[in-house]
C-alpha cells in the first residue's frame, strides 16, 4: 500500500468502523480518531515531500503509483502528488479534522451524519491524489452526492430546495466536464491505440487547436461551476446557508477548491492554447464574481449568506488569478485556495457555534457579544481580519501575490480588470467590519444573551487548529509558496513556450 | 441431430427441458405443496444459468438459420442471470393464496419467453428472428394479465398483445420489403445485397419501427406506462429489464451485421430517437407518483442512453451496451426488488407512501438508494461505469453533441431519482410503512443485486471479457 492510497483507505476504514459500531456515542470519537490519523498522515506527507525535493528529486509528480484498471480503454488507477496537491491535501485534512469537532453535538442520525461527512472527504482526498482523469472524475462525483443528504437531512431553512439546487447545478457542471474529459481523451494521442487519461502523458502532447476550442470551455465551465464562476454561482449562497456547520466548512473550505484546482490542473494545463485564446471571456466573468460577490455580501443580513457571498468573491479571485497564467498570479491562486479554505472554514465553524447559542443568524438580532463570549468574539475578529487581507494573516499573502501577478501583464485590459478586482478588498473591509461592529461591539441588545456560555473544549480544538494554520501561512508564507512554486514550473514552462511576454 | 447440435443449442434445449419438467412436476406433484414448484424452478434456472457459462463451441445450425458465437452466448447468459433474479423475487408473491393455483403456469410461461429471447438472439435468418420475437412476446401478454380478476391487469394484457401484434405487423411489412428487394432472409446474404436503394431503406425503417415498439423507444412508447402499471410488479420488472435487454441485443446484432451498408442512415435514426427517448422518458418520469409508472418511464429513458452505445457501430459501443444491460439488470431489479418487497408486505406503491422509510426500514432504503444511484450513474456504483462507457463509445465516433444531451438528461433523471431518496430519508410521515422483515427469497435476490451493483463496476475483468467478445462494423 502506497502512502497516497492510504488517504482514501483510511476514510473508508473509518466509515466501516462507524458502521460496525453499535453505540452511537462512540461514533464521533472514532471519526475524530480516523481524521486525526489522516491529519498526521498529511503532516507526514508534507515532510516526506519536502525531504524528497530537498534530496534533489525533481520529478513532476512524486510517490507515483500506477495500476492498470480497464485495459482496453487504458484507464489506470494512478496517483501522484506535487507541491500543489500536497498543500491541498494538508488543507483538506485540517478542515475535515476541525469539521468533526465542530459537529460534535449532532444528535439526529449521528452515525449517518459522520458516514456521509467522511464519504465526502474521501471523494475530496481521492480527487487531489489522482493523476488519471477517469479516477479524478469518479472521485469528483463521489464528493458531490453525499452533499445532498447532508444538507437535506441535517440542514436548516429551505434545506430541501437548497440541497436539490446545489446537487443538480454541480452535477450539471460535471456533465459539461464529462464531455470535456472525453474530448481530451480522444485527442490525447495521434495514435488511436495509445489514448490515455493520464494527465502527465497528455501534457506532453499538443491537443489540436480546434478540439481545444470546444473542450476547453466545457472543462473550464465544468470545474468553474464548483468554483462559483459567475453566473453559475447561485447554488453557493443557498447551499451554504442551509448546510449544517461542518458541511458548510467542508464545502466552502475544500469542495469549492476542487473547482479551482481542476480548472488549473486539467483545463489550463492540458489546453493552454485555447486557454490563452479564450481567457478574456472568463477573466471578465471572474471579475464579475469577485466584485459582485463582495457587494452581495454587504446586502445580506444572515451571517451564513454573508459568508457564502464572500466565498463567491474569494473563489472568483482564485479563478481570476489562474486565468492570468503567469507564475506570480498562479502562485497567489494556490495560496488563496489554501488561505480561503482555512479562513472560511473558521468563519462557518464560528457561525455554527454562535447559532448554537443564540439560535439566530440575523446580525441585527445580536449585538455586544464580545463581552459575553470573548473567546468566540476574538476568533471571529481574527477570521474577519484574515478575510479582509490584514498583513500577518494568510489572506494578505494570497491577495497581494495575486494582484502583483495580475498587474504584471502590460496590456490595458489586464490592468483594468485587475484594478476592478482590487476594489473588492475595500468592499470586503466594509462588510467584515460592519458585521463585527453590529455583532460583537456596542451594547448587548438582547437580555436573553447575557448568560451565553463561551466555547467548550471541542469547539476550541476546532477553532484553534484553523486559526493556527491561518496565522502560520500569514507569518511564514515562503515555505508554502516555494513548495508551490517549484511545482508550478512545468505548467508555467508550457505557457511561456506558447506566449513569451 | 448430433451431440454437437445439442451443445450449440444448449441454452434453448435446456430451457425447453426445464419448462417440461416444471409441467411434469405440476401434474405429478403433491397439490398441497405447490410452493415447492417455485423452489424447483429456481434450482433448474440456477443450473441452466451456471451451465451457460461453460465453454461452448461456436457454430451454425440449420444451414445458417441458427448462429451461435461468443457474443451471443454472453448475451444469453446475461439474460439468464436477470431471469433467475426475477424468479427468486417472485416467490413471495406466488406464495400468496390467490396465486397458489397458478405457480407452475407462471414459471412455464416465463421460461417460454426466455426460450424465445434466446432463439431470437441466435437468429441468422429473419424467420427464426421473428419466431423468437413472437415466442418472447405472447406468453408475456398472458403473464401481464396474470391477476385477471383485476381490471388493470387484464387491461395491461390486452394492451400488450394488441400493441405487440401491431408492431409485429409493421416489422413483418419491413421484412417483406427487404425480402422483396434482396431475395433472401439470411442475415449474411441480405447484408451483401443491401444497397442504398429507397425501398430497402423504407423496409429498414419499418423494421426499425417494429423493434422500437419492443424496446419502447419514443414515439413508440405509449403502451409502456399502462402495461407496466397494470401488470403484476414481477412481470413489470421482467418486461422492463429482460425483454428490453433481449430486444436491444438483437437489434444491435442486426444493425451491425445486416445493415452496415446504410450505417449513416441508421445513425441519423438513432440520433433522433435516442434524444427523444431520453428527454421524453425523463420529463414524464418527473410527474409520476406510482413507483411502477415511475420506473417504467425511467426505463424508457434508460433505453435512450443504451442507444448511445449503438450509434457508433464500434466495438467499444457494443461492449458498452452489453455491459450496461448487465449493470441495468442488477440496478433495475434492485429497485424493483424493494418495490416488490414493500408491495407484498403492505400493498403500497406510491412515492408518498415511502416517506420516512429510512427510519423504519433502513436496509431497504439503502438498497433502493444504491439502485437508484446506479440507474442515475453516480459513482462508485456500477451504473457510473456503465454510463461512462456508453458515452465513451459514442464519443469515439465523434457524437459529442449527443453525449452532451445525454449527460444533461442524466441530470434530469438524477432530479427524480433524488425525489425518491428525499421521500425515504428527509420527508417526515405521520404513519410510515411499519418495520417488517422480508423472507429469505427477497433478501437473497436483493443481496445478489447489491453485490452486482457494487462489484460489476470495480471488477474491470467483467468489462474486459465482454469487450473481447464484442465486434464492430
Amino acid at each position: 500500500m502506497d502512502i497516497l492510497s492510504l488517504f482514501v483507505v483510511i476514510p473508508v476504514l473509518t466509515i466501516t468502523a462507524i458502521l460496525l459500531l453499535k453505540d452511537t456515542r462512540q461514533v464521533r470519537v472514532v471519526s475524530a480518531f480516523g481524521m486525526g490519523l489522516q491529519l498526521l498522515m498529511a503532516g507526514t506527507l508534507v515532510f516526506l515531500y519536502l525531504s524528497a525535493r530537498h534530496a534533489g528529486n525533481s520529478d513532476e509528480m512524486l510517490f507515483v503509483k500506477d495500476y492498470l484498471w480497464f485495459k482496453s480503454l487504458n484507464i489506470h488507477y494512478s496517483v501522484g502528488v506535487d507541491g500543489i496537491s500536497v498543500a491541498m491535501i494538508a488543507l483538506t485534512s485540517l478542515v475535515v479534522f476541525a469539521g468533526i469537532f465542530a459537529s460534535w453535538e449532532v444528535e439526529f442520525l449521528r452515525k449517518e451524519f459522520f458516514v456521509s461527512l467522511i464519504l465526502l472527504a474521501t471523494g475530496v482526498f481521492g480527487f487531489f491524489i489522482s493523476i488519471d482523469l477517469f479516477t479524478m472524475f469518479l472521485f469528483y462525483e463521489l464528493a458531490v452526492i453525499p452533499m445532498y443528504l447532508l444538507i437535506g437531512i441535517w440542514g436548516t431553512g429551505p434545506k430541501e430546495y437548497s440541497a436539490m439546487k446545489l446537487t443538480l447545478m454541480l452535477m450539471g457542471g460535471s456533465a459539461l466536464l464529462l464531455v470535456g474529459l472525453l474530448g481530451i481523451y480522444f485527442n490525447s494521442s495521434p495514435d488511436a491505440n495509445r489514448l490515455t487519461f493520464n494527465i502527465l502523458e497528455i501534457s506532453k502532447v499538443v491537443i489540436p487547436l480546434p478540439a481545444q476550442r470546444i473542450f476547453f470551455p466545457l472543462t473550464f465551465v465544468g470545474f468553474g461551476v464548483l468554483g462559483a464562476l459567475f453566473p453559475f454561482h447561485t447554488w453557493s449562497p443557498d447551499g451554504h446557508a442551509s448546510a449544517p456547520t461542518a458541511v458548510s466548512m467542508l464545502h466552502a473550505g475544500v469542495l469549492m477548491k476542487l473547482g479551482g484546482y481542476g480548472a488549473f490542473r486539467v483545463a489550463i494545463f492540458l489546453m493552454p492554447e485555447a486557454a490563452h485564446e479564450l481567457s478574456w471571456i472568463f477573466i471578465i466573468l471572474t471579475s464579475i464574481s469577485v466584485v459582485y460577490g463582495a457587494f452581495g455580501a454587504i446586502a445580506q443580513k444572515d451571517l451564513k449568506y454573508i459568508n457564502a457571498y464572500s466565498s463567491v468573491s474569494h473563489c472568483g479571485l482564485v479563478l481570476f488569478a489562474v486565468l492570468m497564467m503567469n507564475q506570480t498570479a498562479m502562485n497567489g491562486a494556490i495560496i488563496q485556495m489554501i488561505s480561503h479554505g482555512l479562513m472560511t472554514a473558521l468563519f462557518f465553524a464560528l457561525i455554527g457555534m454562535l447559532y448554537g447559542r443564540t439560535h439566530t443568524r440575523i446580525i441585527y438580532e445580536m449585538g455586544g457579544l464580545m463581552k459575553i463570549i470573548p473567546f468566540l468574539g476574538v476568533c471571529y475578529v481574527i477570521a474577519g481580519l484574515a478575510s479582509l487581507g490584514l498583513p500577518g494573516l494568510s489572506g494578505f499573502v494570497a491577495e497581494a501575490t495575486i494582484f502583483v501577478g495580475a498587474f504584471q501583464h502590460p496590456e490595458l485590459f489586464y490592468r483594468i480588470v485587475t484594478i476592478l478586482a482590487v476594489s473588492s478588498i475595500v468592499i470586503t473591509a466594509v462588510y467584515v467590519l460592519r458585521v463585527i461592529a453590529i455583532l460583537l461591539l456596542g451594547p448587548t441588545t438582547n437580555e436573553h444573551f447575557e448568560h451565553l456560555p463561551d466555547a467548550r473544549w471541542f469547539e476550541k480544538i476546532s477553532v484553534v487548529t484553523l486559526i493556527g494554520s491561518v496565522a502560520a501561512i500569514g507569518l511564514a508564507p515562503f515555505w508554502l509558496s516555494s513548495m508551490i512554486g517549484t511545482s508550478l514550473h512545468p505548467i508555467i514552462d508550457k505557457i511561456i513556450a506558447l506566449n513569451p511576454f | 441431430m448430433s451431440s454437437g447440435t445439442f451443445l450449440i443449442m444448449r441454452h434453448e434445449l435446456l430451457l425447453i427441458a426445464a419448462a417440461l419438467l416444471v409441467l411434469i412436476a405440476e401434474i405429478f406433484g403433491n397439490p398441497e405443496k405447490k410452493s415447492r414448484i417455485s423452489l424447483f424452478s429456481i434450482i433448474l434456472m440456477g443450473i441452466i444459468t451456471a451451465v451457460g457459462f461453460l465453454p461452448s463451441p461456436a457454430g451454425e445450425l440449420f444451414g445458417g438459420m441458427y448462429v451461435s458465437s461468443g457474443t451471443r452466448l454472453i448475451m444469453k447468459n446475461i439474460l439468464n442471470i436477470g431471469a433467475l433474479l426475477v424468479f427468486i423475487q417472485s416467490v413471495t408473491w406466488l406464495n400468496k393464496k390467490e396465486n397458489s393455483s397458478k405457480v407452475s403456469e407462471y414459471f412455464i410461461l416465463l421460461i417460454s419467453t426466455l426460450v424465445g429471447m434466446n432463439l431470437m438472439i441466435s437468429a441468422g435468418h429473419f424467420l427464426i428472428f421473428y419466431i423468437g420475437i413472437e415466442l418472447a412476446t405472447i406468453p408475456i401478454a398472458a403473464l401481464a394479465a396474470f391477476d385477471r380478476y383485476k381490471n388493470k391487469s387484464a387491461e395491461a394484457g390486452i394492451k400488450l398483445i394488441l400493441s405487440s401484434a401491431l408492431s409485429s405487423g409493421v416489422l413483418l411489412y419491413g421484412l417483406s420489403m427487404i425480402y422483396g428487394t434482396t431475395g433472401s432472409m439470411y442475415f449474411n446474404e441480405v447484408s451483401g445485397l443491401f444497397h442504398n436503394n429507397n425501398l430497402q431503406i423504407l423496409g429498414f425503417i419499418f423494421f426499425f419501427a417494429g423493434m422500437a415498439f419492443k424496446i419502447s423507444i419514443v414515439p413508440f412508447h405509449l403502451w409502456t406506462a399502462d402495461v407496466y402499471e397494470g401488470a403484476p410488479v414481477n412481470i413489470t420488472s421482467y418486461l422492463s429489464v429482460i425483454s428490453k435487454g433481449a430486444a436491444v441485443f438483437i437489434l444491435m446484432i442486426i444493425l451491425f451485421t445486416v445493415f452496415p451498408v446504410i450505417v449513416a442512415t441508421w445513425q441519423k435514426t438513432i440520433f433522433v430517437t435516442s434524444i427523444l427517448t431520453m428527454t421524453i422518458g425523463n420529463l414524464f418520469a418527473i410527474r409520476q407518483q406510482n413507483l411502477k409508472r415511475f420506473l417504467a418511464f425511467s426505463s424508457i429513458s434508460q433505453a435512450g442512453y443504451i442507444f448511445l452505445g449503438l450509434i457508433g457501430g464500434n466495438q467499444l459501443g457494443m461492449a458498452s451496451v452489453i455491459y450496461y444491460v448487465l449493470v441495468y439488470i442488477f440496478s433495475n431489479l434492485g429497485a424493483f426488488g424493494v418495490v416488490i418487497a414493500i408491495s407484498n408486505a403492505t400493498g403500497k406503491e406510491n412515492i408518498d407512501d415511502y416517506n420516512g422509510l429510512y427510519h423504519t426500514n433502513p436496509k431497504l432504503s439503502l438498497i433502493m438508494t444504491l439502485a437508484l444511484f446506479s440507474l442515475a450513474g453516480i459513482p462508485p456504483v456500477a451504473g457510473f461505469f456503465g454510463k461512462f462507457f456508453l458515452f465513451t463509445g459514442a464519443a469515439q465516433k465523434g457524437f459529442y453533441l449527443l453525449v452532451l444531451i445525454a449527460v444533461l438528461n442524466t441530470i434530469i433523471s438524477l432530479f427524480y431519482y433524488l425525489l425518491v431518496v428525499k421521500a425515504m430519508f428527509i420527508n417526515k410521515s405521520e404513519n410510515p410503512i411499519a418495520a417488517f422483515k422480508s423472507d429469505f427469497y427477497t433478501r437473497f435476490a436483493l443481496g445478489i443485486c447489491v453485490a452486482g451493483i457494487v462489484i460489476t463496476g470495480f471488477a474491470s475483468i467483467i468489462f474486459e471479457a465482454i469487450r473481447n467478445l464484442s465486434f464492430g462494423i
